[in-house]
Parts: C-alpha cells; sequence; structure tokens
C-alpha cells in the first residue's frame, strides 16, 4: 500500500511541477467553449438548450489531450521497466497512475466547468448538478483512457489512435452526463441518470486497471 | 541461493536470438554476458527480468522468495535510468526507496546510496541539470536504495568515467560477498571479484 501512495504522490507531483498537462487540458477546454458562441451566435435559448453537451463534449476532448503522457513518459526514461518489477502488481500501478491522472485532469477540469458554463448561459439551477455529474463521470474518462493510453504507449503520434480507441468507450459517459445535466430531465430522471453514470465510473475503475495492465505486459516484451 | 537457466529458446519476431542456453549463477557470484551488438545480452537480461517470455526452457531462482517472482526479486538497470527530470535527486532517490524498500532505516540508506555513487553534493539539485554521467550514476543509486538478492545490469558503465565504473565494480563486489548474485552484460573488463564470463557469440557457435 506504501508503494502504491508513493506512485501517486509521485505522479501528481510531476504533474504539478511539469504544469504543462493540467494548463493544456484547461486552456483547450476553456477555447473549446468559448468558441461556441461565436460561432452559433447570441441566440440565448439555444446556447443554455445545448450547454450540457458542449460542455461534456469539450471536457472530454480536453481530458483526452493529456492521456497518452500517463504511460509513454514512464516508459521513455525506463521507469516502467523498475515498476513493473516493483512489489506491486500491474493493475495496481495503472491503478495509481489512472487515479493521479483523474487527480490531475479530472477534478480541474470539473471545477472548471461551471465557469465555462456562464459563456453557454447554462441555467442557473444546473449548476451543482454539473459539478456533480463531472465529478462523478471523469473517473471513466481516466481510468478508460488509461487502457488506450497502454496500447498505444510505443506508437509514435499515437494520439490520433488513441482518440479512435478511447472516444467510443466515452459515449455511455457521455450520454449520461449530459441527460443528468439537461434541465428537460426532471428530478427522477436526474437521479437515475446520475446513478448510472456513478455505476460507469465504478465499473471503469475496476476494469480499466485489469485491461490496461494486460497491455502493458504486452508491451513490455 | 541459485539463479537457473535450463535449455532456454528465446525469439524475437521471427529471430531465434538464444538457442538452447543453459547456466546457473550461484549466490556470491557474478556472471559476465560478452558477445557483439545483437548478439542476445540485452534479449536475455529482460528475459530473466520476465518481461519477455521464452519460447522454451526454465527460469528459476532456487531458494530465493517463492511467493515472488523472479524479476521482483531483482534490480534491473537497462539502457535508461528511470530518473524524473523535474525531482531532485533526493526525490528521485526517495521515491524509489518507498516504492521498492518499504522497510526501516530508510533517510541513512538513501544518503548512503547516493554518497557510494558520489552524488551526496547534489542531492537538493534538479535531476535535469546532471550530465549524462550523473543520470547513469543516479540511475545505479537505485541499486543500493532498496536490497534485492538479484543484479540483472545491461551495459551499467555507459558513459561513466573510470573512477565512477569503479564505484560500481566496488557496489557489485559488495553485493556478491554479501551473498548476492549479479548478471552483467558489458563490453568493458570490469575486473569484479567471483566472476565467470559467458559468452554467447561462442555459446552461439556451439550451438
Amino acid at each position: 500500500m506504501k508503494s502504491f501512495w508513493a506512485l501517486l504522490s509521485r505522479d501528481v507531483r510531476l504533474a504539478v511541477r511539469e504544469g504543462g498537462a493540467i494548463g493544456t487540458a484547461l486552456g483547450f477546454f476553456l477555447v473549446v467553449v468559448s468558441l461556441m458562441p461565436l460561432g452559433l451566435g447570441p441566440d440565448l435559448n439555444l446556447l443554455s438548450r445545448i450547454a450540457a453537451g458542449v460542455l461534456w463534449i469539450a471536457l472530454l476532448l480536453a481530458a483526452l489531450l493529456s492521456l497518452n503522457r500517463i504511460f509513454e513518459a514512464d516508459h521513455e526514461d525506463g521507469t516502467l521497466d523498475v515498476l513493473a518489477t516493483g512489489p506491486l502488481p500491474l493493475e495496481l500501478v495503472t491503478a495509481a497512475k489512472s487515479l493521479a491522472h483523474w487527480i490531475t485532469t479530472g477534478i480541474p477540469l470539473a471545477i472548471m466547468a461551471p465557469v465555462l458554463g456562464i459563456l453557454l448561459n447554462l441555467d442557473l439551477a444546473a449548476y451543482p448538478i454539473l459539478v456533480a455529474t463531472t465529478l462523478a463521470g471523469t473517473p471513466a474518462v481516466s481510468f478508460l483512457g488509461a487502457i488506450g493510453a497502454a496500447l498505444t504507449m510505443k506508437t509514435r503520434r499515437g494520439g490520433l489512435l488513441l482518440a479512435l480507441i478511447v472516444l467510443p468507450l466515452y459515449v455511455p459517459t457521455l450520454i449520461f452526463g449530459i441527460s443528468a445535466v439537461s434541465a428537460g430531465a426532471g428530478p427522477t430522471g436526474l437521479a437515475a441518470s446520475f446513478l448510472i453514470l456513478a455505476a460507469i465510473s465504478l465499473v471503469a475503475i475496476v476494469l480499466g486497471p485489469l485491461a490496461a495492465a494486460a497491455a502493458l505486459k504486452v508491451q513490455l516484451q | 541461493m541459485q539463479l537457473i537457466a535450463e535449455d532456454l529458446v528465446i525469439d524475437r519476431g521471427s529471430r531465434r536470438i538464444i538457442d538452447g542456453l543453459s547456466f546457473a549463477v550461484k549466490a556470491g557470484e557474478a556472471l559476465v554476458l560478452t558477445g557483439a551488438n545483437g548478439i542476445g545480452k540485452t534479449t536475455l537480461l529482460r528475459t530473466l527480468a520476465g518481461f519477455i517470455r521464452p519460447f522454451r526452457g526454465v527460469i528459476r531462482l532456487d531458494g530465493g522468495d517463492d511467493e515472488l517472482t523472479l524479476g521482483e526479486q531483482s534490480h534491473v538497470v537497462g539502457h535508461t535510468n528511470a530518473v524524473k527530470s523535474s525531482l531532485s535527486v533526493a526525490e528521485n532517490a526517495g521515491f524509489w526507496n518507498t516504492y521498492l524498500d518499504s522497510g526501516e532505516d530508510s533517510p541513512s540508506r538513501i544518503a548512503a546510496s547516493l554518497r557510494h555513487f558520489g552524488l551526496e553534493d547534489l542531492s537538493d539539485f534538479p535531476a535535469a541539470y546532471l550530465s549524462a554521467g550523473q543520470k547513469r550514476r543516479l540511475g545505479l543509486a537505485r541499486l543500493l536504495v532498496a536490497r534485492r538478492p538479484v543484479w540483472l545490469l545491461d551495459e551499467p558503465t555507459a558513459s561513466l568515467d573510470t573512477a565512477s565504473s569503479e564505484r560500481l565494480v566496488a557496489a557489485v563486489n559488495d553485493h556478491t560477498s554479501s551473498g548476492g548474485l549479479a548478471v552483467i552484460a558489458t563490453h568493458l573488463p570490469l575486473g569484479l571479484e567471483r566472476a565467470r564470463t559467458l559468452d554467447l557469440a561462442a555459446q552461439r557457435m556451439a550451438a
């Protein structure tokens, strides 16, 4: 367990010190969302109707940007070989690294989402729901993304390939994330969507590290 | 303790790299792998570490911990140093100490390993500013921050100066004299005590 925390805190510290990944993700999120009103015109009703969808899609794309670095950096400098021969099973190594990605990317994006909601005239009542759903939904983004990151670890410029592999896996998160935030859902629809969203994240937290570890074992050969 | 490989056959892609290799390394011994580039030294070391599955043959550590794989009882030092540029020298060593060892007296162990490789004055220095040789020494300091019975070293003296190579040789001699064993791929004569040489080229000719 000590090894798990050591790896988690090292990854978080590296992300904070290097800063690039968090900054790029937040900047990309900001730019994509602020382009929307410019492109669609100042129709406030239209904007508030599509706000949830735009925020979720932009959030997923922003999270994708830093996904490829989860394993790539450690593979390049040989750290991954040592991590794999350490006392921690490879499944827990991938879990720790996915969790670090969520802490350094998922949480900042979830906190930023309501700020960007202002740009899209998001309904005021939806703000707490937006924060709750992005926080509950983003673990799936990091843990499923780790599978793609492990598969494309050795590929030069694997970013696009990674997006092709991972984006289809995000469809359930996207659908239930948007339906929870959309005002039309009503209280019962909200509860159902939110619970399914949380369930998707829980399944991803269990299955993502297993699949990513299997992919890493092949890649390390 | 004894590291035994029996009738080892290793393929990479469709090429057979190692064919019918058998050897044994006893505790207190170092095995030096020699042979031209591409003969299979790195492949053999990565197979011993458990990354590559051999096509045929058995690798086992007699007298080791049965609960752990050979890789989990080995220090693996490859061509890369596993050093993070944005962490300081002490943070790099400290991370490997906590991650690999989880044992007692960690601060003194870290300090001793940095001192052995002549890095004690640089401990607060970001690893990004180290020279290639200093980075290599930091990578090698990992051998001493956590105790493991088997060392698998792949050209450990790359980019080291003479004095640093001697520090490495001293570390390996200490390790073998305290009952550890080592397998080292190298092109240079290192002057190790209790070392045997396995020439992979000669072995391939015989096979």
